[in-house]
């Protein structure tokens, strides 16, 4: 108990002194992070007896304060190029910070990306009152210390009708150098109405040392706009990986969210839409894959606030060595929200006797006319399945990855920059591949 | 030269369940043998066992194959070392694609046999190849293994891995059932082509239909657990009239 309140104190010298430092920028800026201050202070690191942090053991981050990094701007880094070049806009953060000579920018009509530190003195107005809009900081303890640190970012704005082909990608790079490291990347995404494009948010680690990525993605999808999402999480072994994203859905408006984590000793991340006008449609797949003793928190929640919404979710999770996944999905259907077509799945595929999962559908439905379905699976490699490859002369450990490799293919195969499906699933079988390593010689 | 496979005293068991009982049968090389026998008698279980089917447990009896001991070997070395089931269920595997698994478990066999492996032009050549035999539709390649497919499809998918592996010995477990007419025909013309005097099947089926196209060199009746009896040619024909039945009196008669 003391440890934690020693490390909430950390925090908040730390924000004092990071306010002093950053006195002079627009109002709005430090009043949101006073806020986050205060939120976080009033809330601290959730203990489980909240029932939303029932099933994330924190220890790990709160048994010593993190202390901030921005080797953003000075680190001399080479990025992963494990997933290839993609065309387009690819820009790049290193804890947190925006870094030029990393990125690559083309001029691409109607869209704008922009870092958060540019951003906010060319045009406070336009931050004012998006940023911070779709993720509530009184309830989301991590994105209230990320906004207690708000300082740089990645905005990408779509124009009204803009239509951008090529994916826009942004890398996250943790620098990883020093111990106990944190920095709190920020997403602020605004797709006008009938605007039409893909989004990748990239994360990995350079370094080797134990850090924690503590990062907050907003999203608006204007009237009749089609916004893609990708969320890869792709940190180290040593990474503490936390995300609280909040998306609002407009009239007629399509979502798509796909997140695949892979990466990372202690995973959570929080996802919530809200379909805030009629016609609003939302897709959610998720894969997450963790082996050796790695534990990988799913929250979603989906808010039908209105008629004719639809959603659908799928969450799919492969755990091997000792990991520990959690799905918590919850649908929320408003008494308004007749005519709501909702649907959650969540199958998992255990790959050994120590892995677990808990998987989890929460449906509150407050309307009648609607139509909702939900399930969640836990099963093994099929025998049958695994004996009819080994007749055909392939051997128990290829069976097992090409059987996991297809229980996988679902979201990775949907994914909609196709030139990430090869790298991903690649990157997804060789941490499986350690994790046998480990078990066959212990 | 010894028996492709000889086997002596097969005692085998699932669950509970005794389901072969003393079973011996030799197959030469080039030999193509028929099974036929009554339903649950025994002859998937059979091929199971010759398979490497995890859930069966073999209590007693010996198995060899080229004259060395099979029943130690994992199904995947089998496999390598020629032995091939066709499936009387080929199994669904949705997500894993039918072009990237041939090709994976032609070079591991091919490997195996220290041949180099093929790449993916050489591979799709010679796949091509062989499924033109079985007339078997170009798309079934870029679908997942049998997901989906119709009875038939499946067969001939079987058919399609047993000309790419090229077996010694080819375990064809109620191939027949589910082709329409013109399918037993064009799946028997690719058997026929695979036999030679190094490669020998065992071909278990209920009915005549297929052995007027691919000619058995014996029959054998399997029925509870055991060879009860075994001709050539002609004692399918006799089965086709008579049934079991009337083997079963004789059996009972014969063995109180
Ligand atoms: N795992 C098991 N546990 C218990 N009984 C089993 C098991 N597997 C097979 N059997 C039984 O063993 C018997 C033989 O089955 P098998 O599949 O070998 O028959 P078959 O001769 O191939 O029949 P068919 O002509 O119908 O294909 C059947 O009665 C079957 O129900
Ligand atoms: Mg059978």
């Amino acid at each position: 108990m003391r440890a934690t309140e020693n490390a909430h104190a950390a925090y908040l010298e730390a924000q004092a002194e990071f306010a002093v430092a950053h006195e002079g920028e627009p109002s709005f800026l430090s009043a949101l992070r006073a806020a986050g201050m205060a939120s976080f202070a009033d809330q601290g690191f959730p203990s489980r007896r909240r029932e939303e942090w029932r099933d994330t053991n924190l220890s790990k981050i709160t048994r010593e304060p993190f202390v901030r990094v921005d080797g953003g701007l000075t680190a001399q880094v080479r990025l992963d190029g494990a997933l290839g070049g993609l065309g387009g806009n690819d820009v790049a953060f290193v804890d947190g910070g925006y870094r030029e000579d990393l990125s690559r920018t083309a001029v691409v009509p109607g869209l704008s990306v922009e870092s958060l530190a540019m951003a906010r003195n060319l045009e406070p107005e336009w931050l004012d009152g998006r940023l911070g809009a779709q993720v509530d900081v009184k309830v989301h303890p991590f994105a209230a210390l990320n906004t207690a640190f708000l300082d740089d970012g990645a905005i990408c704005k779509l124009d009204p009708g803009a239509q951008v082909s090529d994916p826009i990608r942004f890398r996250f790079a943790a620098s990883a150098e020093v111990d106990r490291g944190i920095s709190h990347p920020r997403v602020l995404i605004e797709a006008e109405a009938g605007s039409r494009a893909c989004i990748v948010l990239d994360f990995t680690t350079l370094g080797s040392a134990v850090h924690l990525t503590n990062c907050v993605i907003e999203v608006r999808v204007g009237e009749n706009a089609h916004l893609q999402l990708v969320t890869l999480q792709r940190e180290s072994d040593a990474a503490m990986h936390f995300c609280t994203a909040g998306v609002e859905v407009a009239r007629d408006a399509h979502f798509a969210s796909h997140v695949v984590t892979l990466g990372g000793d202690m995973v959570r991340m929080d996802l919530e839409v809200l379909l805030a006008e009629s016609g609003a449609d939302c897709t959610m797949n998720g894969l997450f894959v963790a082996s050796a003793n790695q534990h990988i928190d799913h929250h979603t929640r989906i808010d039908h606030a209105v008629p004719r919404g639809t959603s659908r979710q799928l969450y799919k999770g492969v755990l091997d060595g000792k990991a520990k996944g959690v799905f918590r999905g919850r649908v929320l259907v408003r008494p308004d929200a007749q005519k709501t077509d909702a649907s959650q799945s969540s199958p998992n595929l255990l790959l050994s006797r120590g892995a677990e999962v808990d998987a989890k559908p929460q449906l509150e439905i407050y309307a009648d006319d609607v139509k909702c379905s939900h399930g969640s699976t836990i099963g093994q490699l099929e025998e049958d399945a695994l004996f009819y490859l080994r007749t055909r002369g392939l051997d128990e450990d290829t069976a097992r990855d090409l059987l996991t490799r297809g229980f996988a293919a679902e979201i990775i195969d949907s994914l909609p920059v196709s030139e990430l499906r090869g790298p991903l699933e690649r990157q997804l079988l060789a941490r499986l591949g350690e994790g046998r390593e480990g078990r066959s010689g212990s | 030269m010894a028996q492709v496979l000889e086997i002596r005293g097969l005692h085998a068991r699932a669950g509970e369940k005794e389901i072969l009982t003393g079973l011996d049968l030799e197959v030469g090389p080039g030999e193509v043998h028929a099974i036929m026998g009554p339903n649950g008698s025994g002859k998937s279980t059979l091929a199971g066992v010759l398979a490497g089917r995890p859930g069966i447990e073999v209590t007693a009896g010996e198995v060899r194959f080229e004259g060395a001991d099979l029943l130690g070997l994992s199904p995947e070395v089998r496999a390598r070392e020629g032995v091939f089931l066709a499936f009387q269920y080929p199994v669904e595997i949705p997500g894993v694609n039918n072009n990237y698994f041939l090709k994976a478990s032609l070079n591991a066999v091919r490997s195996h046999r220290g041949q180099d492996e093929l790449d993916a032009m050489d591979f799709l050549a010679l796949c091509r190849e062989k499924m033109a035999r079985v007339e078997m539709p170009k798309e079934l390649l870029s679908r997942p293994i049998n997901d989906g497919f119709s009875g038939g499809e499946k067969k001939r998918n079987e058919i399609l891995q047993m000309l790419l592996l090229e077996p010694k010995l080819s375990i064809l477990d109620e191939t027949d059932s589910g082709l329409d007419i013109d399918a037993l025909r064009l799946v028997s013309e690719g058997v026929n082509a695979l036999r030679s005097p190094e490669r020998s099947m065992l071909v278990i089926t209920h009915y005549q239909r297929l052995l007027d196209y691919v000619v058995p060199d014996f029959v054998h009746v399997l029925a509870e657990g055991r060879i009860v009896r075994s001709g050539g040619k002609e004692l399918a024909l006799e089965l086709e009239e008579t049934g079991y039945r009337s083997l079963e009196s004789q059996t009972a008669a014969t063995n109180p």
